[in-house]
């Protein structure tokens, strides 16, 4: 038996042992998710068991090296576990922004002290982190914030708003951009730094949007101080990391583009029947399904052959850039349809006869897909002119 | 199966570009076209890409060929498709050599395999009757006699019909029009008695032949398999063809589209490069996209064959309406984006769009495709 054999073998016995059985159900909502912090919200007291289970180990980011609280698998073993646990329909243990936007960020720019201070608390779910990114003023336009850091010696003093942090009020800490210098360019100044949620000066207000309740709040900073050795990379070098992380939220995004299980032609066929041939009854919402379908299908092809090609190691090719604008894009159509497919009971709002309006209120969030992290026009011209080389 | 290219198949591609770039490309078409030549090709380039074994790639080595698959096949049509080449490696590889590997007996393929391989003979197929494509509405019948079979009715749309040595010839010798059951395949020589080709003039300027048959008499031994079931045989043809079309379409629409990007960086109004306006900038990128995602079907599609995939009715009609509508949206917009200057016969971007659409058009257009993609998508 080779090493990866015998530690497939250990881990499928570990799991078996340790994974409590009702972590082997699919998370029903978001809700369902697991998301630690001080004050975790827990839906099912396994979540935490589970979670810790898997924090012991390192698992719950199986590839950060150990001493920051990771597994330190390599990539063929990180692959057996993440194939053990799909056996057994094992949930991930923990999910936040900290495991998947600032712990890469932090391994990649952060200096060791920092690594060794923030990673931990990530991988066992003791803190929750925000993303303190667009401000009013500063949407697709991000590099124009003006939330401003004074520099006071051994720490900042913090003063503006931010919008659209998601979870904010519900997280301890944020990783946020802020302006350290307006003399510059506007990409020169910015400032990538972490502070606590529970300083005083800091207030969160929830937005609502037009599908309902969201994660999302508009975000106060009122001298608000944070501590130098929390600047991560160096002063006024900010925007490289924003941009690295942007990448992250960006192909996170796309991932919405995915096909569902039942597709939505079959869905449409339950519902509006079929003709004579055995078609669907109403031809031209049957011409609009297939065009999504296609395109879908086209589109996970593509997906799959930008991993394949990444794997054999011929870098992330210029597809790649497609991926935020076209996912969000085929999800808005899925979207469309299923409100076209679904008729009165899709419009539905809220109670149980509506399933809570969750046809309408996901058609109605999707809305936000082509806008939220780089919006679909921002997209076009980066393949505009990094890819197709057009000047401006 | 990882979708990404062999080293051996991104050697196949370049020699590939190299060749028909040299030899057979739009200057060739060009003159051939201009010279009002009547097969649209040049035999004697056609002696070149044979040497090179290309003819023989789809075939299996048991019989003559190279044994490579249509991966490998895919390949070298998206590069004919770049320089809209002039040769029969649709007519007489892609289709022809299929049609008598997937329907022929054993003596049939012994007996033209390897002729075929080597690029010495060139086998079309002849299916189409009316404007459009209706395998299952064919209506040339073929009679039962003493000894074969009477054939009479006719054909259009016979790639490479005037060069064709064989035909294999889709008859109805039972059942009805609209039914899949009752057609047979026959292999039937050209210059048999009763037969006559005629060349159709179409937009691409490639050769292109209707066929007219008056009660042209064929042996038993022209049966291809059994006579009555050749749809199961006919059917994986065509889905072979058209991926293969596919492929064409795709370099074909990817070549138009850099031509119209190297315009766009070139061509000056109000004192700018046009291609410095969003209004355009955008069109491209999204143009861009929709030709990865192209790109991805095609090779997906194309791998589906040699790995006998059960989905490939399935992908083979997502690939070829997919390719339709994207060829179409690169040539439009080619055109548009060129302005006046892409309206001249001078200019290539028309030559893209002409043949685009006699390519969407072979063995089912857009139309035909999307609902086949619906119906096997099962709504």
């Amino acid at each position: 038996m080779n090493n990866l054999e015998q530690f497939r073998a250990e881990t499928r016995a570990w799991l078996e042992e340790n994974c409590p059985l009702s972590m082997r159900e699919p998370v029903s909502g978001f809700e369902d998710i697991y998301t630690g912090g001080r004050h975790p919200e827990v839906a099912h007291p396994d979540q935490q068991v589970w979670c810790e289970r898997m924090a012991q180990r390192g698992w719950t980011v199986p590839q950060w090296p150990r001493e920051y609280g990771g597994g330190g698998l390599g990539k063929e073993e990180a692959k057996v576990l993440q194939q053990e646990m799909a056996r057994i329909n094992a949930r991930r243990p923990l999910d936040s922004f900290g495991i998947s936007m600032l712990g890469p960020a932090l391994l990649h720019f952060g200096n060791e002290e920092q690594k060794l201070e923030h990673l931990p608390p990530i991988a066992c779910g003791e803190i929750r982190w925000c993303q303190g990114y667009s401000e009013p003023n500063a949407g697709s336009d991000l590099a124009s914030l003006q939330t401003r850091a004074e520099d006071q010696g051994d720490h900042y003093i913090i003063n503006g708003q931010k919008v659209w942090t998601s979870y904010a009020d519900k997280a301890d800490w944020i990783f946020c951009l802020v302006r350290t210098d307006n003399s510059g360019s506007k990409h020169e100044g910015i400032s990538f730094i972490l502070f606590d949620m529970a300083s005083p000066g800091v207030t969160t207000r929830p937005i609502r949007l037009i599908s309902g309740s969201s994660p999302f709040c508009e975000t106060f900073f009122d001298n608000v101080k944070a501590y130098k050795r929390n600047l991560v990379g160096e002063e006024g070098k900010g925007w490289t990391i924003a941009k690295y992380l942007l990448t992250h939220e960006r192909e996170m995004i796309s991932g919405f583009g995915a096909a569902p299980k039942k597709s939505v032609g079959e869905s449409a066929l339950e519902i509006l029947g079929a003709d004579a041939s055995g078609r669907l009854a109403n031809g031209i919402l049957r011409q609009t399904i297939a065009q999504y379908q296609l395109d879908a299908l086209a589109f996970s092809a593509t997906m799959s052959r930008v991993g394949d090609e990444a794997k054999a190691g011929q870098g992330l090719g210029a597809a790649s850039s497609i991926f935020k604008y076209y996912g969000t894009e085929l999800n808005k159509r899925r979207n469309e349809l299923n409100m076209a497919v679904g008729g009165e009971p899709a419009l539905g709002w809220e109670g149980d006869v509506y399933d809570g309006g969750g046809t309408s209120r996901d058609w109605l969030r999707s809305k936000g897909n082509s806008i939220e992290g780089g919006t679909t026009e921002v997209q076009l011209n980066i393949i505009a002119k990094r890819v197709l080389g057009l000047p401006d | 199966m990882a979708l990404i290219l062999t080293e051996e198949e991104v050697m196949l591609r370049d020699s590939a570009a190299g060749l028909l770039a040299e030899k057979a490309g739009v200057p060739q078409l060009r003159a051939l076209r201009d010279a009002g030549d009547e097969l649209g090709f040049s035999r004697e380039v056609w002696r070149e890409i044979a040497e090179l074994g290309w003819p023989g790639i789809p075939v299996p080595e048991a019989y003559g060929g190279l044994g490579y698959g249509y991966t490998g096949l895919g390949l070298v049509l998206e590069q004919a498709g770049r320089q809209l080449s002039p040769t029969p490696l649709q007519s007489a590889v892609l289709v022809g050599a299929t049609a008598i590997n997937e329907l022929g007996t054993e003596a049939q393929k012994q007996a033209l395999l390897p002729a075929v391989a080597a690029g010495e003979i060139l086998v079309s197929l002849a299916l189409q009757e009316g404007p459009h494509h209706a395998p299952e509405h064919t209506a040339l019948v073929a009679t039962a006699a003493a000894d074969g079979f009477t054939l009479n009715g006719s054909k259009c749309l016979v790639l490479d019909g005037l060069a064709a040595d064989h035909f294999v010839v889709i008859a109805r010798t039972a059942g009805a029009a609209g039914e899949t059951e009752g057609l047979t395949a026959l292999l039937v020589p050209a210059g048999v008695p009763g037969l006559t080709v005629e060349r159709r003039s179409l937009v691409d300027s490639r050769g292109v032949a209707a066929l007219r048959f008056i009660n042209v008499a064929v042996g038993a031994d022209a049966v291809m398999g059994e006579a009555g079931a050749a749809w199961p045989g006919l059917s994986r043809t065509l889905d072979i063809a058209n991926v293969g079309l596919a492929s064409e379409l795709l370099g074909l629409a990817t070549r138009a589209f850099e031509l119209t990007v190297a315009y766009l960086k070139e061509r000056k109004q109000f004192g700018k490069v046009i291609g410095s306006f969003q209004g355009l900038q955008h069109r491209a990128a999204e143009l861009f996209a929709e030709l990865e995602l192209a790109r991805s079907i095609v090779l997906q599609a194309l791998q589906a064959i040699d790995a006998n995939d059960p989905d490939l009715p399935k992908l083979a009609s997502a690939a070829k309406a997919k390719l339709c509508e994207v060829a179409q949206r690169a040539t439009n917009e080619g055109i548009q984006m060129h302005g006046g200057i892409g309206m001249t016969d001078e200019y290539d971007i028309g030559l893209y769009i002409k043949r685009a659409r006699v390519v969407q058009h072979c063995f089912g257009d857009y139309n035909y495709h999307l609902d086949r993609f619906a119906r096997l998508s099962g709504f």
